[in-house]
């Protein structure tokens, strides 16, 4: 079989690092980790001949190969870490991860609650619990996406988060992703397991950050969650590397009854960005919330792939995704929805609003539904558009100059996505993530700065 | 304060100013009555630096300088300030947030400090107090989920705490009861001063029962066809606006 040269780097480095990987001596997860690389071999990146891929070229991955760090997880600087934390309280059970790998001295392995679990994936892997054999790779790794068995096959870090039976996370679980630079093309494959049992509550952060402009890098992530009936996990995830990473992941949810799943993303970093989102609510009355914000500009390419299934009867999914390009930024957004044949009284509504700041920006957004049952409720729809006039004009009459005034109408369309956020921290520093990119704000001191605006 | 000379605007290609003038003098409330489609609402547009009028003939002075050559931000900067007849909903932005980045822009335009969070927010109690404003309003997006009657008050609010030097209302009483109408009138009222004037645009008398007039102007088909004081709003109420167009043509 010809393997194609962007792909042999990875089937050798797989086969250099088999035995050092976690669970190196377990058959079950070899078996996992040889199928996959066998499945990302098969497939290889994706081409041009791939729909889930027409409007995301990944060919600047595929020109050279990326590898492991090598440097030491314990030696990025405080100072770094503290910078790209955001104002995360004391009391928050934290993992940092440096270029992929967890630094033991940034984490903070605080109490999570009762009944949870926290534990780096690597040490997951190495005695892996009951909970995880059963779950892990079971989810991720669909047809085309070929970056999923990548991660499963070098999967070495990350978080496992088991909660039992009614237990909750009292504080959210913050798991922090820095990458450095400080090594050329650095790849690492973030790996991440939720499992919520019966009527358990978890709150997760996801949070990717970069260091400085740095060298190029590559994260490639896959997070799987479970919940069983009766769960509830709000699952924040905050996408803001330096504009010559990569990232490339996807998020894999499996529902039982009356399970609820909240998925928040923010993008707002990167270089070539894209993820993927499956949801399958494969039992009656499950509901799941997908709101996702993104601000790309620059030369900046960001692509949001959604999938939601409803498989059995009175499901409800509401997914709203709100967008700002400017510069010479590419937008990407294709939300599934697939009601099938058994799930009658299925409620899926589905929006996607995309704010252009400038006339070299370029988004192609599709909403689809596919609509296999009769007695359903659904909507979806997409937006493009400009900031509004009469807006401006009132923000003007009132003594603001235009170039503030734009921005501060951007940061208001993107700022209805936060306003739901129940986490304040989380909440004041994606307000500040958004304040610090935008074109003008630097005339609008205290941009969201939500202490200072309304105390 | 303000000289308004012959001026001729067009909307959309039709001309629907025909030579309005004007003269206000600080110290001055002016009100500015007329049916509907006379130009009233055009007037206050065209002076707080809207887009899409088009002046084909005359001047407008403020202070002794061109107002019609300023954005529209550089007027509001020099004191002027129109409260809408539709104030705009701006979802997502913060109303304290968005009325001390205005103040900030009129003091720095000025070369005056910033105002401190807390010098601000004193003002801002001080002025949401003569409004009886909920001050959980302040903390919403502008104007979102407002009542009709509470954007109104919003805007007299914004006035309070910017204290401009020529206040325009466009139409600020239509679509309030009673009690908004008598908070907003006292607002008002509250802001008459020697250095400030005010042009009130409306429809009815029933504000001007409570903000009384020092001159009133009648506004029919782009020009003022007749001017008086409060007595002639009195007379508009009673006998209405089709008796003083015909009275002017034959004038």
């Amino acid at each position: 079989m010809n393997v194609s040269p962007a792909v042999a780097p990875y089937l050798e480095s797989f086969r250099e690092r088999r035995p050092a990987l976690p669970g190196g001596s377990l058959p079950w997860l070899r078996q996992i980790r040889e199928a996959a690389i066998a499945q990302f071999r098969d497939r290889g990146f994706p081409g041009p001949r791939d729909e889930d891929w027409k409007y995301t070229r990944t060919a600047p991955l595929e020109r050279q190969p990326f590898r492991a760090a090598t440097g030491d997880p314990e030696d990025a600087a405080d100072a770094d870490v503290a910078r790209c934390a955001g104002r995360v309280p004391a009391g928050c059970c934290r993992l940092v991860f440096v270029d992929g790998r967890l630094s033991r001295a940034h984490s903070a392995f605080e109490d999570p609650g009762d009944g949870v679990v926290v534990t780096a994936m690597r040490d997951a892997l190495e005695r892996p619990p009951e909970a995880l054999r059963r779950h892990f790779g079971r989810y991720a790794g669909r047809e085309g996406f070929p970056f999923a068995a990548l991660n499963t096959a070098f999967a070495d870090d990350g978080a496992f988060i088991h909660l039992q039976r009614r237990a909750s996370t009292p504080h959210p679980v913050h798991l922090l992703f820095l990458s450095t630079g400080r090594e050329p093309d650095v790849v690492s494959h973030p790996r991440v397991l939720v499992i919520a049992e019966v009527a358990s509550r978890a709150l997760v952060v996801e949070h990717y950050a970069g260091v400085g402009a740095g060298s190029r890098c590559f994260n490639n992530a896959v997070t799987e969650v479970v919940l069983e009936s009766g769960a509830c996990v709000e699952h924040y995830k905050v996408q803001l590397e330096g504009e010559s990473t990569y990232h490339i992941a996807s998020i894999e949810v499996q529902q039982a009854e009356n399970s609820h799943f909240t998925s928040h993303l923010t993008s707002l970093g990167g270089r070539l960005v894209r993820h993927d989102i499956n949801v399958r609510m494969a039992a009656p009355h499950a509901r799941c919330d997908l709101q996702g914000l993104y601000l790309a500009s620059g030369r900046q390419h960001m692509d949001f792939h959604t999938r939601i299934d409803h498989l059995e009867p009175g499901c409800t999914s509401n997914e709203v995704y709100k967008g700002v390009l400017d510069g010479r930024a590419r937008g990407v957004f294709n939300g599934r929805v697939l009601v099938h044949p058994d799930a009658q009284k299925s409620d899926a509504h589905q929006a996607n609003d995309n704010l252009l700041l400038s006339p070299h920006v370029e988004i192609d957004t599709k909403p689809q539904l596919e609509i296999h049952a009769d007695d359903v409720k659904c909507s979806h729809g997409a937006t493009v558009g400009q900031l509004d006039e009469s807006m401006l004009f009132y923000l003007r009459a009132r003594g603001i100059e235009e170039r503030s005034a734009r921005a501060l109408l951007t940061f208001g369309f993107l700022e209805q996505m936060l306003e739901t956020v129940p986490i304040s921290w989380l909440r004041e520093s994606l307000e500040h993530g958004i304040a610090g990119r935008l074109p003008g704000a630097a005339d609008l001191p205290g941009l969201g700065d939500r202490e200072e605006a309304t105390s | 304060m303000l000289q308004i000379a012959d001026l001729h605007v067009r909307v959309d290609g039709k001309e629907i100013l025909k030579g309005v003038d004007l003269e206000v003098s600080a110290g001055e409330v002016h009100a500015i009555m007329g049916p509907n489609g006379s130009g009233k609402s055009t007037l206050a547009h065209v002076l707080a630096g809207r887009e899409g009028y088009e002046v084909t003939r005359g001047e407008v002075r403020y202070e002794g300088r061109d107002l019609l050559a300023l954005a529209a931000e550089e007027r509001a900067c020099a004191g002027v300030f129109l409260a809408f007849q539709y104030p705009v909903e701006l979802p997502g932005v913060n109303n304290t947030y968005f009325l001390r980045a205005a103040l900030n822009a009129m003091r720095r335009h000025r070369g005056e400090e910033e105002i401190s969070a807390m010098a601000f927010m004193k003002l801002v109690r001080e002025r949401l107090r003569v409004l009886h404003m909920d001050q959980a309003l302040l903390k919403r997006p502008v104007n979102v989920g407002f009542s009709g009657g509470e954007k109104k008050r919003n805007e007299i609010f914004q006035m309070a705490v910017l204290e401009p030097r020529l206040a325009i209302l466009d139409e600020t009483d239509s679509g309030l009861d009673i009690d908004a109408l008598r908070d907003v009138a006292s607002g008002v009222n509250a802001l008459r001063s020697a250095e400030r004037a005010m042009v009130l645009v409306t429809h009815y008398q029933r504000l001007l029962s409570h903000v009384a007039p020092d001159f009133v102007h009648v506004l029919n088909d782009g020009r003022i066809v007749k001017s008086g004081d409060h007595k002639l709003a009195l007379h508009l109420e009673e006998y209405g606006y089709a008796g003083v167009g015909e009275e002017a043509a034959l004038s």
